[in-house]
């Protein structure tokens, strides 16, 4: 009747002899896909919008930071707002489908992103995208 | 030099390296990697820049103008004022009504980044696609 009582002679184990290539595998794909963040200006606090888009190519990423003491970086090296078109520029020449994300501090004044903005349309770079993070 | 060279000496116990804590030490790693990888994807509002020196000229029944001023306070038209929680509403109803509106966002000078960046936010998520920014008078 009770079925379960029955017990098999047969010894039952895991083999985990090769637990450790598994586990390596895994370890070598997350070293591989790991991206670390490239640019980083520290202090800037970005601000939060529910309509955002993530971008999928990073590689046509150029950066600009504004920081909430009126401060221009591209990449991480300080610029001067003039020197926006022509470095915007050479860029877009170089990758016709440059992708330019403005990082800019919750507290940057609008007038300076506003001048950002048109040194970017002098220079043709037209696609532009306001950082933010999601608003949860 | 006397007996036996040290060298020749054999001992007994079979050498090896322990194999058996290695599936840890590797798992160790990977949560060491899955723990401080971020997925830092750049995300953010799109939007698409009209090219330099373009000026096109635009019936005034299509533009809706959205000023918004150093406080953050939203202007409809130069006659409504509307809290920003309104604003998705707002515009939708405008949009409904023509739907060649063209949303032209106008802030001060002096308007925190944040502020914009809720305005346009509210436009975006109200479904409007032609969305023009005015550059800031001086």
């Amino acid at each position: 009747m009770a079925d379960f009582s029955k017990k098999s002679g047969v010894h039952t184990s895991i083999p985990t002899g090769s637990m450790a290539d598994i586990a390596f595998l895994l370890l070598i794909f997350f070293m591989v896909t790991t991206v670390f963040v490239r640019y980083r200006v520290t202090g800037i606090v970005l601000p939060r919008a529910e309509k955002v888009e993530e971008i999928k190519t990073r590689r046509h990423i150029s950066y600009v930071w504004i920081s909430a003491d009126r401060k221009v970086y591209i990449d991480d090296k300080i610029a001067q707002v003039n020197q926006v078109a022509p470095i915007f520029y050479e860029r877009r020449v170089q990758n016709p489908r440059l992708i330019v994300s403005l990082k800019c501090d919750t507290r940057a004044p609008y007038g300076l992103v506003s001048e950002v903005i048109e040194e970017l349309r002098k220079a043709d770079a037209l696609r532009v995208n306001f950082a933010t993070d999601r608003e949860r | 030099m006397a007996g036996k060279p040290e060298l020749a000496r054999r001992n007994k116990s079979n050498p090896e390296i322990p194999t058996s804590s290695m599936a840890d030490i590797a798992f160790l790693l990977i949560v060491f990697f899955l723990v401080t990888t971020t997925m830092n994807q750049d995300k953010g509002i799109g939007m698409q820049l009209p090219p330099a020196g373009e000026n096109k000229k635009i019936q005034k029944k299509n533009i809706c103008n959205v000023w918004v001023n150093a406080a953050g306070d939203i202007l409809i038209n130069l006659e409504q004022e509307v809290p920003l929680s309104q604003l998705r509403a707002d515009v939708e109803r405008r949009l409904s009504e023509n739907d060649k509106l063209i949303v032209s966002l106008k802030a001060d000078e002096e308007t925190p980044y944040n502020a914009f960046i809720d305005v346009l936010d509210e436009i975006k998520l109200s479904g409007a696609t032609r969305i023009s920014l005015a550059s800031p008078e001086k």
